[in-house]
């Protein structure tokens, strides 16, 4: 008997079961095949998109976020340029392969320099693209791959992200239908960081701090069309 | 760790007369305390959404088997090595063959109270390795050699000027005169030197707040965004987690994080909530190249069949805590094992026995408020209330406590006798206090006279007193 089958053994002898009763094992296969959902706050529960909208800038601006909004995508250089050069930060940004943020009319700001893959030590800025943002609590959900690697979430000190607002969503409910339809049922990208603005600590002192390992600030693009 | 639980009174004075810890613990109830009220306020639907979260930590511990099979087969699938370990020694050993495997010498460390539950810290640099805790709190406490007095605030016993006075013991290649007067320089100093860990480690070691049958996910909660340091830059993530974290869906763990952050801290969410699932894929430009999780029974499938399962609907917030007056005057060491407050009162003994950690339940009013305020609903009193029970019947406690309790016992079941002997000694009392109006001094007393005045009954009792309020006569 190994150390996994002892366990087993003493939790199935706890709850007084074999392991082989059928109606539990249809029970625990149904809850997960089911994605059902609980109790969603009021405050997004039927309201509109743009309602949607307003409660996620609100919440990133409470959590220490920049928000900026892009009437369209190709609004976007020009806004990330400005932030930089208002923030006196670097123009040079690191980014994944992501398709989206590729096309994006980056010539248009030349003094912007974008170089590509994972993020490393000395990199200043990092741009990402989210796959949604939830209007509860002004969380964005970015999922890693070469498209947007993990480490451009944490490295670097400045973290800009661009969202479309078409993936804006109530819930972190929502998101998870939004990573189903993207991933498959049952499937995920080695990381989900949902992340709700810049890294931050209490630790000394009971004092609120920004900046204690991750970004010490966050740029978030909500791009309209 | 190696519990101090038996030497409890003698902790809890010490801690009582630590005014530095005093100055340290006055900051709850203005801190974390008022920040979950108003986060509690801002969601009306957080007392609704209690029940909820308890359902489903009901019915995941209720096929905890089916779960954490399930849980098992996805997180295999993804590419992530599962390893069940029965006892703490088992879960050292696994985690230090497979740093040794990996031919580590630097180890960063995310926050996990169950690697303190094993001790794991010292096992592994007794083998040469360099373990670098990362959430600054517990490296705060990490370069003291001491240990978390908090479960998500580790170093909340520490003003900031003693972490001043440690940076400046520890971090002797810097400046002697540097300012280090705000919080934020401090930090900033600590983000540096931390900073060149995360880019030296070779595995990285992070705890798990769920596990998600539906994925095979672990997932972490963090605001430093350290965890995520701590498994993105090395090659090997290590999780160190225990059997009764898993969860079945993403909608259930959705439900129980609405709840964990507004109770613990009073955010509307922890800055970073992070689902790790296997190692980095094909194609992908970071991440860990192997992922171990390495799951710790150490006495908790025990639990399942007695009358303690609803402790292990924990999921760790702290809210139990930072509102008992216990945890409050005397802090979190004086404990003397890993989960202080209330959740240690009625964990500590659930896993390391009353014999060594009868004190701890002992060590309450039962005022009720971590009942209150947990956003799990565990009846936490009840369950202190059990171990004391089991505490007397296995013949622990001093005679003369067992006397008292036995004679007050017998009074109790004897309803008349009990008026009459509480009328007679109220009267005595009252009478013999009549003129100060308070005792200095009280034979069987002294507990109290001690500290303070013992005020003198005012000559009648409750019970009388409501005999004669039903009977409509005037007070």
């Amino acid at each position: 008997m190994t150390g996994r089958d002892r366990i087993f053994a003493k939790i199935r002898a706890g709850l007084g079961v074999t392991g082989h009763d059928q109606d539990r094992q249809a029970a625990a296969a149904r809850r997960i095949a089911a994605s059902r959902r609980h109790l969603t706050p009021d405050r997004v529960a039927g309201k509109s998109h743009e309602q949607h909208m307003q409660l996620l800038r609100g919440f990133l601006e409470g959590q220490c976020a920049t928000v900026v909004e892009a009437a369209s995508a190709k609004d976007v250089p020009r806004l990330v340029a400005k932030y930089l050069r208002d923030t006196n930060l670097p123009m040079r940004l690191k980014v994944g392969a992501d398709g989206y943020l590729a096309r994006l009319p980056w010539s248009t700001e030349p003094a912007l320099e974008l170089r590509h893959g994972r993020a490393e030590a000395g990199d200043e800025v990092g741009l990402s693209r989210a796959m949604a943002a939830v209007a509860e609590t002004g969380t964005l959900v970015l999922a890693s791959g070469a498209d947007n690697p993990v480490t451009i979430n944490f490295l670097p000190e400045t973290h800009i992200v661009v969202i479309e607002a078409s993936g804006v969503v109530g819930t972190y409910e929502d998101a998870w239908a939004r990573v189903r339809e993207r991933f498959g049922a049952r499937a995920m990208p080695r990381t989900i960081n949902m992340i709700s603005g810049p890294s931050r600590t209490g630790d000394i002192g009971g004092k609120l701090v920004m900046g204690a390992h991750g970004p010490r600030r966050m740029c978030v693009v909500i791009v309209r069309a | 760790m190696k519990p101090t639980t038996t030497e409890f009174k003698a902790n809890a004075r010490v801690a009582l007369d630590d005014a530095q810890l005093q100055r340290a613990l006055a900051g709850l109830p203005g801190g974390l305390v008022a920040q979950r009220t108003a986060a509690r306020a801002r969601l009306p639907e957080f007392e609704a959404l209690r029940d909820v979260g308890r359902d489903i930590r009901d019915h995941a511990l209720a096929h905890l088997d089916l779960y954490l099979e399930e849980w098992e087969r996805n997180a295999t699938a993804a590419g992530a090595t599962v390893h069940w370990a029965e006892t703490a020694a088992d879960a050292r050993d696994a985690i230090l063959a497979i740093c040794q495997r990996a031919g580590a010498r630097t180890v960063t460390k995310g926050k996990s109270m169950v690697s303190e539950e094993i001790a794991l810290n010292g096992h592994l640099e007794a083998q040469g390795l360099e373990v670098v805790e990362t959430d600054l709190g517990e490296y705060l406490v990490q370069i003291r050699g001491e240990v978390p007095s908090h479960i998500i605030a580790p170093a909340i016993h520490l003003t900031q000027d003693q972490v001043e006075a440690d940076f400046r013991k520890r971090h002797t290649h810097l400046p002697k005169d540097r300012v280090l007067i705000e919080a934020a320089t401090l930090v900033g100093e600590a983000r540096e030197i931390l900073r060149e860990k995360f880019l030296a480690a070779d595995v990285g070691i992070t705890g798990a707040n769920f596990l998600i049958a539906e994925t095979g996910s672990t997932i972490i909660v963090t605001n430093e965004g350290n965890g995520d340091l701590t498994q993105s830059l090395a090659k090997v993530h290590i999780v160190i987690t225990s059997i009764d974290r898993v969860v079945p869906t993403l909608e259930d763990v959705s439900s129980i994080l609405r709840l964990l952050a507004r109770s613990a801290t009073g955010q509307e969410f922890s800055t970073y909530t992070t689902f790790s699932t296997g190692p980095r894929r094909s194609g992908d430009p970071d991440g860990p190249q192997a992922c171990h999780i390495v799951v710790l029974d150490n006495g908790r499938s025990e639990l399942l069949g007695s009358e303690l399962r609803e402790v292990l609907r924990c999921i760790r917030c702290g809210a139990c805590m930072n509102h008992c007056p216990v945890y409050t005057a005397i802090g979190g060491h004086a404990y003397g094992w890993v989960y202080p407050g209330p959740i240690g009162a009625v964990l500590t003994p659930s896993l390391i026995g009353v014999k060594q950690a009868g004190h701890l339940p002992s060590a309450s009013t039962f005022c009720g408020r971590c009942e209150q305020v947990c956003p799990m609903k565990i009846p936490l009193p009840k369950l202190m209330r059990h171990h004391r029970e089991t505490e007397f019947d296995q013949g622990g406690l001093s005679w003369s406590y067992r006397k008292g309790l036995a004679l007050w016992g017998w009074l109790a079941l004897r309803p008349r006798l009990y008026h009459l002997a509480s009328r007679f000694g109220i009267a005595a009392l009252g009478a013999a206090g009549r003129r100060r109006g308070s005792f200095r001094r009280l034979p069987f007393a002294t507990g109290w006279t001690r500290h303070r005045e013992f005020p003198a009954p005012q000559g009648r009792t409750f019970q009388q007193l409501w005999a004669e309020h039903r009977a409509g006569l005037p007070r």
